[in-house]
């Protein structure tokens, strides 16, 4: 127990109790307030805000009201950071586009800790209910523990609701989430692909004027079609620990990601057809994993539509870099008997 | 592992001039040492771990394993931090009890993986310095192998190695037990004797070539009749 005084060791189930994420029910109402039984829900449950417990070192001579003070739950202001000794896992190449036939989501399968490849074998794309799915990059703890709690969040509240939350508000509540660790180093990027299934509820502040005229109620969801309404069809969200929440058509991630926006770029058009958006994700993964020193292995691919996501088989790319030499030396080939050509004549 | 030597103490494997004072903070963390290894085979699940622990240059114990047995079907090796180690299988050993009062039934493998999983990350401000790989059987009576890094991450593999000589082991295992990078070979089965023999003829190797692996061997085989143990002498030196 002298150790523990020594090392600041708060970690007791009673200190746990009252080291409340008091910060997280904060914000949990503030975005939930038009749903009376969330609170009353909160006040049954001790831990009906708080995602997981933390423990935070502090230094012996740091000021006991640090964490006396249990009002605020901010690592960045407690932590020391601790030197590590061991590398985290990083480096990756992740993309999502939109299409004419729903959203395409892919990435590379390797994690780097310093220069050893912990795994070659990863799953970067994770779905968090039938219509999305979640690509991830940054640190690989981060990110699996980061989706795990918001897989959670996003059950419990349909159990809580019967209904799914929408894509732009599991961004928020992502986003809201990881808003208490800026500034430490928890590092994830991550991007939501998925697709709104029903019209949204009458809060958002998407519903434009001329869509909400038949006065539909939070009841009323999927009986009535709005096609205009921006609320339904493909969502592509970029959610990163630094704050950032972004809505776009194409997003690209990672430490391979210019290679990868190169070919984007160049070739995506809304009106692809289903296999030419693939192999066009393909290829993009493909080249930058080429290019990236930290990207490698294998492609995953999911397609999310109205229907759901299905996955693509995974693809071990060691064939195509075969395939691509052999193109190469072919052009080699030409481009020197070319210009020896030249040189004669 | 060679990533952990840049982390280690800086001042003591550098060069020996002079470069103005230094300020030494004190580190709660040491590097134990020591390699581990799982296997998992259709019907078994293979945990080894040598035996030594050191810290810089000396060795404090010839007979410290790093294999600790945590269900009737589940063993988990752990290496790095020896302190971090014998903390943190307290504390699965622990949770492993309460669970088995309030639910009354034994943790499966996979569920202390998700579980070990979220114990790690708890303490992702100040980590266990631990690579922790677990093996044992799944539900199905399959072997099950699960391989974490010190902050959680995890993920079910057929083998995986830890510890200091992970970066030489892991890829023999990817030769021969993943068939990686081969042409033309026939991917035949791990059978439970060929696994036991290229275990002990890969901590051979490592003993060979990594300073902090050595001493003696002790594996692990987890089958549906138990768990049997077996010790096997390394090189002392």
């Amino acid at each position: 127990m002298a150790l523990e005084d020594i090392c600041g060791f708060q970690d007791t189930p009673l200190h746990r109790k009252c080291f409340p994420a008091s910060h997280f029910e904060d914000t949990a109402i503030s975005f939930d307030c038009y749903s009376a039984e969330f609170r009353g829900l909160k006040k049954s449950g001790r831990d009906s805000g708080i995602p997981l417990q933390f423990f935070l070192p502090s230094l012996p001579n740091s000021s006991p009201f640090n964490h006396r003070s249990t009002s605020h739950f901010s690592p960045s202001k407690h932590s020391v950071t601790v030197r590590r000794p061991f590398p985290l896992s990083h480096g990756t190449t992740t993309l999502g586009f939109i299409f004419q036939g729903g959203v395409i989501a892919a990435a590379d399968t390797r994690a780097s800790a310093g220069g050893l490849v912990a795994c070659p074998a990863v799953h970067k794309i994770t779905p968090i209910h039938s219509h999305l799915v979640v690509t991830s990059s940054g640190s690989g703890a981060d990110c699996m523990l980061w989706e795990r709690i918001l897989a959670r969040e996003i059950r419990l509240y349909q159990l809580r609701h019967r209904r799914c939350l929408s894509i732009c508000g599991t961004a928020k509540l992502l986003s809201f989430m990881l808003h208490p660790f800026k500034g430490t180093d928890v590092c994830v990027a991550l991007t939501l692909c998925g697709w709104d299934k029903e019209a949204g509820n009458t809060d958002s502040s998407f519903i434009t004027d001329n869509s909400s005229s038949a006065g539909f109620s939070s009841q009323d969801v999927s009986a009535i079609a709005y096609p205009s309404s921006p609320n339904r069809g493909p969502k592509l969200i970029y959610v990163c620990s630094d704050g950032a929440r972004l809505q776009g058509d194409v997003f690209s991630v990672g430490s391979g990601s210019p290679y990868a926006y190169g070919v984007l770029d160049g070739r995506l058009r809304w009106n692809l057809s289903k296999d030419e958006a693939v192999s066009l994700a393909r290829e993009a993964v493909f080249r930058a994993t080429h290019r990236d020193a930290y990207s490698g292995n294998n492609v995953d691919l999911f397609h999310v539509t109205a229907q759901g996501w299905s996955r693509r088989k995974r693809e071990e790319l060691k064939e195509e870099y075969y395939r691509d030499m052999e193109r190469r030396t072919k052009t080699v080939g030409e481009r020197k008997r070319e210009t020896a050509l030249d040189a004669l004549g | 592992m060679l990533s952990s030597q840049s982390y280690q103490d800086p001042g003591k494997m550098k060069d020996y001039h002079y470069s103005g004072p230094v300020e030494h903070r004190f580190s709660p963390y040491s590097f134990n040492g020591g390699t581990v290894l799982a296997v998992a085979g259709e019907d078994f699940a293979i945990v080894a771990s040598d035996t030594r622990l050191s810290e810089g240059y000396s060795i404090h114990s010839r007979d410290s394993p790093k294999c600790y047995k945590l269900t009737d079907t589940t063993v988990i090796g752990c290496s790095g931090f020896h302190g971090d180690c014998l903390t943190l299988t307290k504390i699965i050993d622990a949770r492993l009890k309460m669970y088995k009062h309030s639910n009354n039934k034994t943790m499966t493998s996979n569920a202390i993986a998700a579980m070990l999983s979220t114990i790690l990350y708890g303490r992702r401000f100040f980590p266990y310095y631990v690579y922790n790989i677990i093996g044992g059987l799944d539900e199905h009576g399959k072997g099950a192998v699960y391989s974490f890094d010190p902050v959680g991450s995890y993920q079910r593999d057929t083998y995986k190695a830890g510890g200091s000589a992970s970066a030489m082991l892991q890829p023999l295992l990817d030769n021969q037990i993943g068939f990686k990078n081969m042409e033309g070979v026939q991917h035949i089965p791990l059978s439970q004797e060929r696994a036991v023999q290229l275990v002990k003829d890969v901590f051979i190797s490592a003993a060979e070539r990594d300073v902090y692996t050595g001493d003696a061997l002790r594996l692990c085989i987890i089958t549906k009749e138990g768990i049997n143990e077996q010790t096997v002498p390394l090189r002392k030196d």
